[in-house]
């Protein structure tokens, strides 16, 4: 499923989306395929898979730790496109990864191997709008979508440029720093939601790990809202990892719906 | 050649490869380097610090002994004579200059060796500004008195424990905190590596060496050397005496660390030769050559030189050596042990176990005659703080 079906179909029942990230291979590529479907049951709309690299900069210490289990069980490209092949799901699939990465592999193969094995929407965090014409072009080839992340420091020139390139949705990164867990939400939040200007849909990520700041976040007029860290949390103490995916699924999805029935 | 400041690329290298956050910092940065770099009272104020604070100029030595043992006349560029022992502080010194012009309040900065965390906490100290120094938290073992070092200057010491714990996580846990606190902290990078505009920056800062070369050769020879040597880990001691050069009839020689031989398996490289045996590829903000497997993961590099441990190297670096401008080569850790020892020996120079890498190139390519007959070799810094590791070696 493409993913502006996805947020057409949200949109139609007055509904924001749930888009849930976790690290393909943290801790095995078999128990990655279980968390992706107790993600789903409990209510994820968008599947975000990081694809683990060796530097990841943009990730905070408990997204670098899954990507440091992966990698230590073994997660390769190769190894990653099988798994997303396997999956058999219509929840649209999103890969998030570090630049290096598609750059080694060929930039037209990497995309071919995304639409390939069900793949319909890349994030590259260190990728920014002024690099990217070439796998933009390739994306559009195959119908894959190309997401970028704007943040409180975007400036507007870049704000343009960047939105202007950005299709499936465009990733708000809610606060200064990198993916983690925070107590509250960030009022520049407010802000940066009211500064992007388009008819792309709108998901806010960074720091969110609870219903209620989920729900803040569609209050504050977001389209979707993006949870990591929570998730990596749950498979990093191993401990009834399915079930607690698919309670906190349950709980964000709830946050988001019950937003939309107050306003 | 040259390129211009405002160009993000050398070539098809360089570019600003970073998570949107930073962005408007770098162009913040670009922007602020280009007001300040030719602004006569930001230069006064600079060489002012390099004369009176740095021990600039740098003496240019003819090493008779040395070469007379090596069969060409060389001349060493003493960096090591640098206030604090490396080349390190010409940048450091122009950096901490500009982030004081750019009004920001705090230093933030990745180390390696421990050489550019000490220069980034002699010139936080003497401008008054908040340091604090990312490392590895094996280097922080490695080389403790550096640490040391920077904490009596004020610098906070922040041990970085992820991946292999040496200065490509300490880069890595640095600009995650630049991330973070872009707003009031300059991030000062301590090679010519890095996103742009940092490789042009920094490789400004450090051209005083190669500039200082060109008036001390002609002061001693009338003319310019017919070769110059230099380490290259990230680059900047490279960048800086090459690039003064690079329009004019020198041959420039990139000496990488070979480690204990040019081999790699798929997690780590025996080597830290990226020019010699890296491939293309994106890291830490640059398009650059890389030491990396075959899916594109980063690999370990190693070295018996700490601040030649890098599995990048600058990507103007990587552009000269592609146009054929410079000839990368390398030196093994056992050639670059024994040439430490010659210096020591001959010159009663204790060199850098960096600076070591050059001038066993030298010995072994002197023979050859493709050194021509006058040579310069940058020693970047001082050894002082190799000795354990030579003293281990010996053993």
């Amino acid at each position: 499923m493409r993913i502006s079906e996805k947020f057409n179909e949200l949109k139609k029942n007055n509904e924001g989306a749930l888009v849930a990230y976790i690290c393909a291979g943290d801790p095995t590529p078999e128990e990655t395929k279980r968390y992706v479907v107790s993600l789903i049951r409990g209510g994820a709309d968008i599947i975000e898979l990081g694809m683990p690299f060796s530097d990841p900069v943009a990730d905070g210490p408990t997204i670098q730790a899954g990507i440091e289990r992966a990698l230590n069980g073994g997660m390769t490209p190769d190894i990653y496109f099988k798994t997303t092949g396997a999956l058999k799901v219509s929840t649209p699939l999103v890969v998030m990864t570090y630049y290096n990465l598609l750059f080694k592999r060929g930039l037209p193969k990497f995309v071919q191997d995304c639409k390939a094995s069900g793949i319909s929407g890349i994030i590259v965090p260190d990728l920014p709008a002024e690099e990217s014409e070439e796998l933009g072009a390739l994306c559009r080839k195959h119908d894959v979508d190309l997401i970028f992340l704007v943040a409180p420091t975007t400036t507007e020139t870049r704000m343009e440029r960047i939105l202007a390139q950005g299709t499936g949705f465009i990733y708000l990164v809610a606060r200064l720093g990198v993916t983690g867990v925070r107590a509250d939400v960030a009022g520049s939040t407010r802000e940066l939601i009211e500064r992007v200007k388009t008819t792309t849909p709108k998901a806010v990520g960074f720091g969110i790990s609870n219903g209620k700041q989920a729900a803040e976040i569609i209050r504050a007029g977001a389209d979707g809202v993006i949870v990591g860290s929570a998730f990596v949390d749950i498979i990093a103490s191993r401990k009834d990892v399915e079930q607690r995916l698919e309670a906190l699924a349950r709980e964000l999805k709830e946050g988001i719906r019950a937003a939309h029935i107050e306003s | 050649m040259k390129q211009e400041l405002r160009s993000t690329k050398f070539g098809k290298y360089g570019g600003q490869f970073v998570p949107e956050v930073l962005m408007p910092a770098l162009e913040e940065l670009t922007e602020q380097y280009e007001k300040y770099k030719d602004d006569p009272v930001f230069n006064e104020e600079l060489n002012y610090y390099l004369r009176d604070f740095a021990g600039r100029p740098s003496p240019l030595y003819n090493a008779k002994r040395l070469s007379k043992e090596y069969g060409v006349k060389i001349y060493l560029k003493r960096e090591d004579l640098v206030h604090g022992g490396a080349h390190k502080l010409n940048n450091t010194l122009g950096q901490a200059l500009l982030t004081r012009y750019m009004g920001k309040k705090r230093i933030i900065a990745e180390t390696g060796a421990g050489q550019h965390g000490t220069a980034c906490a002699m010139a936080g100290a003497a401008f008054g500004i908040k340091t604090e120094v990312y490392m590895g938290a094996k280097d922080t073992v490695r080389q403790r008195m550096n640490v040391y070092r920077m904490e009596l200057m004020g610098t906070r010491v922040i041990p970085v424990k992820s991946g292999s714990q040496t200065l490509k996580d300490a880069i890595n846990e640095a600009m995650r905190d630049w991330v973070a606190n872009v707003e009031t902290t300059h991030y000062m990078i301590g090679s010519v590596v890095g996103p742009h505009p940092y490789p042009a920056m920094v490789r400004d800062f450090q051209s005083v060496i190669g500039k200082e070369v060109r008036t001390q050769m002609m002061e001693k020879e009338g003319r310019f050397p017919d070769s110059i040597v230099a380490c290259t880990g990230g680059g900047s001691n490279a960048m800086g005496i090459f690039y003064p050069f690079v329009d004019d009839d020198v041959q420039l020689f990139a000496v990488e660390a070979g480690g204990s031989g040019l081999k790699t398996t798929d997690k780590e490289a025996l080597h830290s030769a990226t020019l010699c045996a890296g491939e293309e590829g994106v890291l830490h903000g640059a398009h650059t050559k890389i030491l990396q497997n075959k899916y594109g993961q980063i690999l370990e590099s190693s070295s018996i030189a700490a601040g030649l441990d890098y599995a990048g190297v600058g990507p103007e670096l990587a552009y000269l050596a592609d146009i054929g401008r410079i000839k990368p080569c390398y030196s093994l850790d056992s050639e670059a042990l024994e040439a430490f020892h010659d210096l020591c020996r001959l010159e009663g120079i204790i060199p850098a176990l960096e600076s070591s890498h050059a001038v066993a190139y030298v010995k072994k390519a002197a023979a050859s005659g493709e050194l021509g007959d006058v040579v310069v070799i940058n020693i970047s810094g001082r050894g002082d703080k190799d000795l354990e590791t030579v003293l281990g070696m010996n053993k």
